[in-house]
């Protein structure tokens, strides 16, 4: 933070703030007594794992609760204006106005019946800041420099006819069109891809500076908010964990928590010896083309997976790695190429698999949520599969499951006979590697395994799935779009996009230059801790570019 | 002031079913425990009321012998008696007592719903299941029949039908559950298609699992709280379409006590200001409205589980 | 655009071949007659003789699709055929009908459809107050309630004290005004039982899309409550709102059969009731079809009208 910004006016100030929110018909608490001041210009992180009420006090900072919520206690003065006394007309008046709101999801939140300029237009018009013409002219500017393409006419599209990234930027735009004071920016760029998510942070940070626009810049990605904030603050459960000013809390963070979730990126797999030349690998896909109707959505991918070696495959949204994984366990017949399984060719479609070769194969999914029968406790969850494959039965069959309950670390006495439902995230993804290795598989396939979970509780299934690997000699393949877990699990990589390989190797290689061209788009967009990490980038790039 | 005694007693009607639904709450949370206790705590009153009163029916369905002080079918007296001892309801259009005929209709007109709504979800929900499951051809297949016969009116459709095939109570059964079937189809089959489309039926099928445990182990109970219901929901429209096929004449025939003929049969009493006719009538809605009264807060339990 | 036309092409053929199907299934259904249609018309106690003369002159000798395309092509010329209890032709005994049970049926949803949809919207902006959990609670119960309960009600309340007549009696002569007057109660225990319905469906849809992330926008946008819904929540619940009424005013087909029989009104209904009753086959099979011909319209204008409602539709990438 600079000190021109620390000297300046007061603009927000929260005190005490107690939100409730209301479950199973009774109130319990959201956010448990927090401060928040902001000054003018000023950009505050707020940062905290899912469930840390990030969101809720966002909104709050607008007077806002969504329903099932209530503000309980505490004050909120915004430039002198008492948002918990006033009224609904004073609050809509602020609202839009001098405080904005830039959700995570754009293509949701924009009203697909509405063209993007008149929901651009619409508060201006309505908070009478200026006329509907003043208003179409000043959005097309402010598309410009939001870096959209075609700003004279992007507005008159709908919001299904725009890209992800597209809308993320109109939406940045929208919040902007009064000039507000302060603009809460929720999560704006979780959905997207990395590479996308360079140009909606370029373009935020610049028209956010340009306007000298206060922000509360609500991410659970520290890298993220190391580029945007000032200021930093870290929310636990409700409660705040400490507040600093960026460089000093990601070159020394106090709290044993926030230090924790700084560690988080230090596990990293060692380089494995190569496989030895001509052993058979235990999966390899030979030249599979496969799609949907008549698209294609994989062309011609090969590649090996050996035993204790893992594998990732790693590309963005609609790269096809999803895919070649449902080639491989029969879900998708592949239109040309084949799956080699210790060296035998494998039947495309699953129905046609025997016993024993579904059994080698074990996937884990991405939503522990839906992988796991909501209505079936973990004793059935986990011992189908050692009743069906290995004929286990009353006493040996209770004693195996409770073997890999403990083998993913949970209490066989404590957990045996729960459903799902009574387990945490991370509980829910064991129970899932639980039910994988209970079919004493020789390759697993890890879709996306730890990208809905909390840094902390990630780092842990990476580190359990590391044991696993060398204990039972298994064969991952890891299909993943965050580098990060590249880094930490692979020993090689397989880059794909748009349905192809562009590039593979082992891992130190992939990390070292020089690279397809792809391949070094996507390493240098994901965000570093360094803050000015966007910065140097940006210019690297346009310096290459110029 | 006849409107405002109207509305008074309405008032009064309400206040005391609330009240028996306070009541039956406050005992049935006594006598029962652990999450069946929880479940019945937060239920509205207007849910347990319906509770006392589908209890009530049944009772007086299982009991109907005991309760009734004559035969269902039995002259006791000339036509259209008033309200007096013995005859605490009067009697219908052939000197039969009333109020034997009513007990015995909760009977019959109960259990005809009830059998033909179970029947309809048998057929409905084993194919909707099915269908969903399997994909493919069979379930084009099945969709497109009940696609057409729904494009048909219900009432219309029965009412044909009963004409082709005349009207004992075997045929009406049957007539409606295969009506019926197809809604249950439609609902069966949706909700198992969301159920498919999850994780965890990918890797019961990746698993190897046959089609009957899929169906029996992993879908059917993640589809059983839409199911149940929808047995609320259907067991109402299949009691009010019953009725009013008694009502046309064209459903259950006499001499057997049905309220919905009841009302038929009595319906000019109703010109001369005598409301008896009005009875059945009202047993027929007193019952829809507590079935609906419980399924309404069923489906707001569901739906607020899922948030 | 012209994907949009394709599927309403697409519709409509399809409508038209639930149609074709729905009339070989009533044609056919009396092929499924236990014995024969002579024999059913006759009784058992008929002479072979007059049973064959009976079927020649239904022309029963003639093959089933010879007999099916005759009927329908007949049908399609709005000559059904005669009636078998009276001899009179089809035609003319539905001729005058149709008309009153259509004046019924939009005289109810003349006061249905807006007395319903405000009052859905209104339980949805004041959904969980008092207002909402009452109207609730009422509809279910009124939902709950057979057709001909509320009309014997109101009968009870509204013709016992001589203000509007129980019996909808209507000829050529009665005037509009007078026509009004005498099928009041019927048209309002069809609005009471159909309102109901549509209000929930209108309360259920409105608050499903007043939960999107688009409309929190709005809110967080400083727009009042009133430009929220008017603009926001209604162009998006334009398509929900359509496939409410059509499947309500659908349910009226339905509804108006029995209501017409409590009232004694000359329409459809009791038409298709009496002639059930008489097991005069013919008419009921030509009535079935002019009910279900118009349900199946219904839902298809109801399908193409939401259809031209989506954005997503119309303005295509």
């Amino acid at each position: 933070m600079t000190d021109a910004k620390r000297n300046k006016p007061v603009l927000l100030t929260m005190r005490d703030i107690r939100i409730d929110g209301r479950s199973d018909e009774q109130w319990s608490p959201i956010i448990k007594g927090v401060d928040l001041t902001l000054n003018k210009g000023e950009v505050l992180g707020l940062i905290g794992e899912s469930g840390a009420g990030k969101s809720t006090l966002g909104l709050a900072a607008m007077g806002f609760t969504r329903d099932g919520c209530r503000i309980s206690g505490g004050t909120i003065d915004f430039d002198g204006i008492d948002l918990m006394k006033a009224d609904e007309a004073t609050k809509r008046a602020l609202r839009g106005k001098r405080i904005a709101y830039v959700a995570q999801s754009a293509a949701a939140s924009f009203n697909p019946a509405h063209k993007l300029i008149d929901q651009y237009s619409e508060a201006p018009v309505q908070h009478g800041v200026m006329s509907r013409s003043e208003a179409e002219h000043d959005a097309v500017e402010l598309y410009r420099r939001m870096q959209l393409p075609n700003p004279d006419e992007i507005g008159f599209r709908y919001p299904h006819q725009v890209s992800g990234g597209q809308l993320q930027r109109a939406m940045t735009a929208m919040a902007m069109a009064c000039r507000p004071d302060l603009i809460i920016f929720d999560e704006p760029t979780t959905a997207l891809d990395v590479t996308t998510q360079i140009e909606v942070l370029s373009a935020i940070r610049d028209i956010v500076a340009q306007f000298d626009t206060a922000a509360i810049y609500i991410t659970h990605d520290l890298a993220v908010v190391a580029q945007m904030a000032d200021k930093i603050k870290v929310l636990l459960r409700g409660d705040e964990v400490e507040e600093a000013d960026t460089r000093t809390m990601l070159s020394s963070p106090k709290e044993d928590y926030t230090k924790t979730l700084w560690a988080v990126r230090s596990h990293a797999r060692p380089t494995q010896p190569p496989v030895e030349k001509g052993t058979v690998p235990v999966v390899s896909v030979k030249a599979v083309t496969a799609g949907y109707g008549s698209v294609d959505i994989l062309k011609n991918i090969n590649f090996d997976i050996h035993k204790r070696r893992t594998v990732a495959v790693v590309g963005e949204s609609g790269s096809g790695k999803s895919t070649a994984a449902r080639v491989i366990t029969g879900l998708l017949p592949p239109r040309q190429g084949q799956v080699l399984f210790d060296g035998v060719p494998l039947p495309p479609n699953y129905r046609q698999r025997n016993r024993e070769q579904l059994r080698q194969a074990q996937m884990i999914y991405q939503m522990a949520d839906t992988a796991l029968n909501p209505k079936l406790r973990l004793r059935e969850l986990i011992g189908r599969p050692a009743q069906m494959y290995l004929g286990l039965h009353g006493k040996a069959l209770t004693e195996r499951t409770r073997d890999l309950l403990h083998l993913i670390e949970l209490e066989p006495d404590k957990f045996i006979d729960r459903l799902p439902s009574e387990l945490s995230g991370g509980q829910k993804q064991r129970v899932g590697i639980a039910r994988a290795l209970a079919a004493e598989p020789k390759f697993i396939i890890c879709d996306e395994v730890t990208s809905a979970l909390d840094q902390l509780v990630a780092e842990g299934i990476l580190k359990l799935l590391d044991r696993l690997q060398s204990e039972f000699d298994l064969a991952y393949m890891f299909i993943t779009h965050d580098l990060a877990t590249v880094r930490a699990i692979a020993d090689e990589v397989v880059v794909m996009q748009q349905g192809r390989v562009v590039e593979q190797g082992p891992k130190d290689e992939m990390f070292e230059p020089p690279h397809d061209p792809y391949t070094e788009l996507l390493l240098s967009s994901v965000p570093e801790m360094d803050p000015d990490w966007l910065t140097k980038l940006l210019e690297e790039r346009a310096a290459k570019a110029g | 002031m006849a409107t405002l005694v109207t509305l008074l007693w309405i008032a009064v009607a309400i206040a005391a079913a609330l009240g028996a639904g306070w009541l039956f709450r406050a005992g049935a949370v006594a006598v029962t425990r652990g999450p069946l206790a929880r479940a019945l705590r937060g239920a509205p009153l207007t849910a347990a009321f319906g509770m006392l009163v589908i209890l009530l029916y049944i009772l007086v369905a299982i009991f109907a012998p005991v309760i009734a002080p004559f035969a269902e079918r039995e002259v006791v007296g000339s036509q259209f008696l008033p309200w007096e001892a013995p005859y605490y309801l009067g009697t219908d259009n052939l000197g039969r007592d009333m109020f034997s005929r009513l007990v015995y209709g909760a009977r019959n007109t109960v259990g005809i719903a009830f059998a033909t709504t179970a029947l309809a979800f048998a057929i409905g929900s084993v194919l909707g299941l099915l269908a969903a499951t399997v994909g493919g051809w069979l379930d084009q297949v099945l969709s497109r029949v009940v696609d057409i016969l729904m494009a048909i009116p219900s009432l219309i459709f029965s009412l044909l039908l009963l004409t082709i095939f005349g009207t004992s109570i075997v045929t009406l059964i049957l007539v409606i559950a295969t009506i019926d079937a197809t809604r249950v189809f439609r609902l069966a089959r949706s909700v198992a298609q969301n159920i498919v489309v999850m994780d965890y039926i990918e890797a019961a099928k990746l698993r190897g699992e046959g089609l009957w445990r899929l169906i029996t182990r992993e879908i059917l109970p993640n589809a059983m709280a839409p199911l149940v219901a929808e047995f609320g929901l259907r067991f109402c429209f299949v009691f009010l379409m019953i009725s009013a096929l008694s009502f046309l004449g064209v459903g259950v025939q006499p001499p057997t006590a049905d309220w919905g003929s009841m009302v038929r049969e009595n319906a000019t009493l109703i010109t001369f200001g005598d409301v008896t006719p009005l009875l059945p009538a009202g047993a027929i809605a007193l019952l829809t409205v507590a079935v609906n009264f419980v399924v309404d807060w069923m489906l707001h339990r569901a739906s607020g589980l899922k948030e | 655009m012209s994907v949009v036309w394709t599927m309403i092409a697409k519709r409509l053929g399809l409508g038209l071949l639930t149609l074709f199907v729905i009339s070989i299934i009533i044609f056919g259904a009396t092929e499924l007659l236990p014995g024969d249609l002579a024999t059913s018309i006759l009784g058992q106690s008929a002479t072979p003789e007059t049973v064959a003369a009976i079927r020649k002159e239904l022309g029963l000798d003639l093959p089933a699709h010879t007999r099916y395309l005759n009927w329908l092509v007949a049908a399609l010329q709005g000559d059904f055929g005669t009636s078998l209890a009276n001899k009179r032709p089809i035609a003319d005994l539905i001729g005058t009908r149709l008309g009153n049970t259509l004046f019924l049926a939009l005289y109810a949803a003349a006061i249905a459809v807006p007395l319903s949809l405000m009052l859905g919207i209104l339980a949805a902006l004041y959904r969980n107050t008092v207002f909402d959990r009452a109207a609730n609670a009422l509809a279910l119960t009124s939902i709950s309630f057979p057709e001909f309960f509320v009309a014997y009600i109101l009968i009870f309340v509204l013709a016992q004290s001589g203000l509007f007549p129980s019996i909808a009696r209507m000829d050529a002569s009665t005037s509009f005004g007078e026509a009004l007057y005498r099928t009041f109660l019927p048209a309002l225990t069809l609005t009471l039982v159909v309102t109901a319905h549509m209000m929930r469906m209108t309360r259920a849809a409105i608050i499903n899309l007043l939960a999107s992330p688009y409309i929190e926008m709005a809110r967080l946008k400083g727009m009042n409550p009133m430009r929220v819904i008017l603009k926001h929540a209604l162009p998006n619940a334009l398509a929900p709102i359509i496939t409410v009424v059509a499947l309500n005013l659908a349910y009226l087909i339905t509804g108006v059969v029995v209501v017409e029989v409590v009232f004694v009104y000359p329409g459809l209904g009791q038409l298709m009731v009496d002639s059930v009753a008489k097991r005069d086959i013919p008419v009921v099979q030509a009535v079935a079809l002019i009910f279900a011909a118009a349900y199946v319209l219904l839902n298809l204008t109801a399908d193409v009208l939401s259809t031209l409602s989506n954005p997503r539709l119309i303005h295509r990438k």
